[in-house]
């Protein structure tokens, strides 16, 4: 399997007052191409500040971390925007949709980034919503949607790029079991059909119960990488037996396609 | 990209609604102030001009020299000739000869004999056969009683000084005054009508008489102490009267005739510089105050608006965008603003300043015996500057506050950005 990220050495020291302080104390990981992995441990233990760094959103103190055969430490910020742009999608735990804009427009702006067609651009938005089972609220604004129909928007906006690598903050966090499962599942199956990537950062049991491989932080540091042998949560693979996702644009016309009906 | 963040100010009133508001109040004050000043400034000049000064003023160097003892002995000769060169030299400017002396008017009882006697201040003037100077001088609305000269030998006296001498129109006077050569002159008038200005200095003791007159009366034959120079139809404009006394001195700048005749513009005379260049500057001060003024409320609110957007500025940056993209864009949407909202501001000013300039604002009855030779209704003056300069500030000050305000963007790191919005 190919790399995709290749985390070397890796340590990230925040200032703080007149000292530092180190969230990251020389981490090294490997995550090859279409791993459904999370990042685990307790509060504070560094998650989030190794998701940024892999995500670009932050730099490295020292090592390294190799995104798709790029360094970031030796990126311009415009290139570590041209990565994320055409490379990476985000969730987080808050959602972050834009609320003037409706559903459709917030998962229609990564494509803009893109320069594409306006058809282009509507046909990979509505068929993303399909994905997540969102077509009959392509019109609405955040405010009208539930928090799992919000993250649902979330995941969508992460995917219709087709990134290869899609990084996952707490997305969960704060959503109640069902919703969680839900969202879990549709990630779960966008990741087995598009052979997308996704590394979460999550210390939800019921996010540790789908994933395929749990490295464990504790204090900036590894402290177990394992892939657990029980598959993922059964009760999906019955129902998206009936339908696949196709990593291509004709999805609206194979009514087998249909993901997000199943969802 | 453009379509979609303009479709996001739409929508979010809070980002277009209050800045495009504040921009365009902003923008209404300026315009307005600048077609008020100008109209108000340049009001106080024109009649500067009217009265005393002219848009230029020639006299013999002398004269000039000692103006406010009101020489008539330095007085210009050969007038008609030297009026008939004016007008082929400046076509463009219409000229009006004037004489002031100073004078007792004596008051005649049936006998004879001397009933009351007043200090006048004249001025000779074009008054018989013509209304140019009536106009000029705006007498119209001054005159209490009586009626304007219409015969050789009548006058326009002070409403205030014929109540001291207890006259009325149509009785006769007597004005005692040197004449040109130095002896004593003297001259009968009748009053004709009487003149109440509501300024101090003129109310006191002005007499008014046709410039004929006075010439015969003070023995000034074909001579006057001053030819004003008006530029026809058109205000004020200080490059140009320069430029015409520099031409026209340039004529004599080898004589060494002390009476050779010399030409000044308004504003350097009757300490009328200062009033001159503040109009000429009063754009550029009202702009500045506005564009700092505005530039501050916009930036905080530009602040509070953008504090709000982090998480927005945070998503697009994780989306693909760099620091630098969401930025200009905070500065082009700003600049969308500023132009939405100083056209508001320039129309509304416009339609102010504009029914300030035809009705304006009657300040007479506030400004009671005043000294100043000020005109009575407050007027604006909307020139092609008022039509552009409230974009100045309007854009500007978006700009300039929009620019503040993102700074905070690259003042924080990246993914700080996305912890404004949590919680
Ligand atoms: N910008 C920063 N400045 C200073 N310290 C920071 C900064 N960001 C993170 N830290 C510290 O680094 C440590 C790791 O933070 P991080 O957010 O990665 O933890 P986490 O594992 O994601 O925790 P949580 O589960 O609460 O989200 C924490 O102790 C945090 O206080
Ligand atoms: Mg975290």
């Amino acid at each position: 399997m190919k790399t995709i990220v290749e985390v070397k050495n890796l340590v990230k020291k925040f200032p703080i007052g007149d000292g530092f302080f180190t969230a990251l104390k020389g981490v090294n990981l490997i995550f090859t191409e279409g791993e459904f992995t999370g990042l685990v441990g307790p509060s504070g233990s560094g998650k989030t500040t190794l998701l940024n760094i892999i995500g670009t959103l932050d730099v490295p103190t020292d090592g390294d971390v190799i995104v798709l055969s790029k360094s970031v430490g030796n990126l311009s910020p415009k290139e570590a925007a041209q990565l994320r742009k055409e490379e990476l999608g985000f969730i987080f735990q808050n959602y972050n949709l834009l609320p003037v804009y409706t559903v459709f427009e917030n998962v229609e702006f990564p494509l803009l980034l893109l320069k594409m067609s306006a058809g282009e651009r509507k046909q990979r938005v509505l068929e993303t919503l399909e994905w997540v089972g969102l077509t009959d609220k392509v019109k609405s604004r955040p405010s009208q949607l539930s928090g799992g129909e919000c993250q649902r928007v979330a995941i969508a906006r992460a995917m219709v790029k087709r990134p290869r690598l899609v990084l996952a903050d707490e997305p969960t966090a704060n959503l109640d079991a069902a919703n969680s499962h839900h969202i879990l599942q549709t990630m779960e199956k966008l990741n087995r059909e598009l052979k997308t990537t996704f590394i979460f950062a999550t210390h939800d049991e019921k996010v540790i119960g789908y994933l395929h491989r749990i490295i464990r932080l504790a204090d900036g540091k590894v402290v177990e990488d394992s892939s657990p042998l029980n598959s993922p949560k059964g009760d999906l693979k019955s129902e998206s037996s009936q339908g696949t996702i196709t990593n291509n644009n004709d999805l609206d016309s194979s009514p087998s396609g249909r993901l997000g009906g199943a969802l | 990209m453009i379509q979609f963040l303009f479709k996001g100010l739409m929508r979010d009133k809070s980002r277009s609604l209050i800045p495009i508001i504040v921009v365009a109040l902003g923008v209404i004050i300026t315009v307005f102030l600048q077609s008020l000043l100008s109209g108000v400034i340049g009001d106080s000049i024109e009649s500067t001009a009217n009265f005393t000064t002219g848009h230029v003023k020639v006299m013999t160097r002398s004269y000039s020299e000692n103006s406010s003892q009101l020489p008539n002995d330095l007085a210009l000769l050969g007038v008609d000739t030297l009026k008939e060169s004016l007008q082929k030299q400046f076509p463009e400017m219409t000229w009006a000869e004037r004489i002031q002396f100073g004078g007792l008017l004596d008051a005649p009882d049936s006998s004879g004999h001397t009933r009351s006697q007043g200090n006048v201040s004249g001025m000779g003037i074009r008054l018989l056969n013509s209304t140019e100077e009536i106009s000029r001088m705006n007498l119209g609305p001054t005159l209490v009683s009586g009626k304007f000269p219409s015969n050789p030998g009548e006058m326009l006296l002070s409403d205030e000084l014929c109540r001291k001498m207890k006259l009325k129109p149509g009785d006769k006077v007597t004005l005692i005054s040197s004449g040109m050569y130095g002896d004593m002159a003297m001259y009968n008038f009748t009053v004709s009508g009487t003149l109440h200005f509501g300024i101090t200095m003129l109310d006191r003791g002005l007499m008014i008489a046709d410039i004929e007159d006075v010439r015969s009366a003070l023995y000034m034959e074909n001579a006057s102490g001053e030819i004003l120079g008006f530029f026809t139809n058109a205000r004020y404009d200080n490059k140009l009267a320069k430029e015409a006394a520099k031409s026209f001195n340039a004529q004599y700048v080898n004589s060494q005739d002390k009476f050779a005749p010399v030409m000044l513009p308004l504003s350097e005379m009757n300490d009328m510089g200062f009033l001159v260049a503040y109009s000429e500057n009063v754009q550029g001060i009202i702009v500045t105050i506005f564009i700092i003024a505005m530039a501050i409320v916009l930036w905080n609110a530009g602040l509070l608006g953008g504090l709000r957007r982090y998480g927005e500025f945070g998503l697009r940056l994780a989306i693909g965008e760099s620091k630098h993209e969401v930025y200009l864009t905070i500065v082009a949407e700003s600049l969308l603003i500023g132009i939405v909202g100083s056209v508001i501001g320039v129309i509304v000013g416009l339609l102010i300043s504009w029914y300030m300039q035809t009705v304006g604002w009657d300040i007479s009855s506030m400004m009671k015996d005043s000294n100043f030779l000020m005109p009575s209704v407050m007027r604006a003056h909307i020139s092609s500057t008022t039509y552009y300069i409230g974009f100045v500030p309007g854009i500007f000050s978006t700009v300039i506050g929009a620019m503040l305000a993102g700074i905070g963007i690259y003042k924080r790191q990246t993914a700080n950005l996305f912890k404004e919005l949590e919680g």
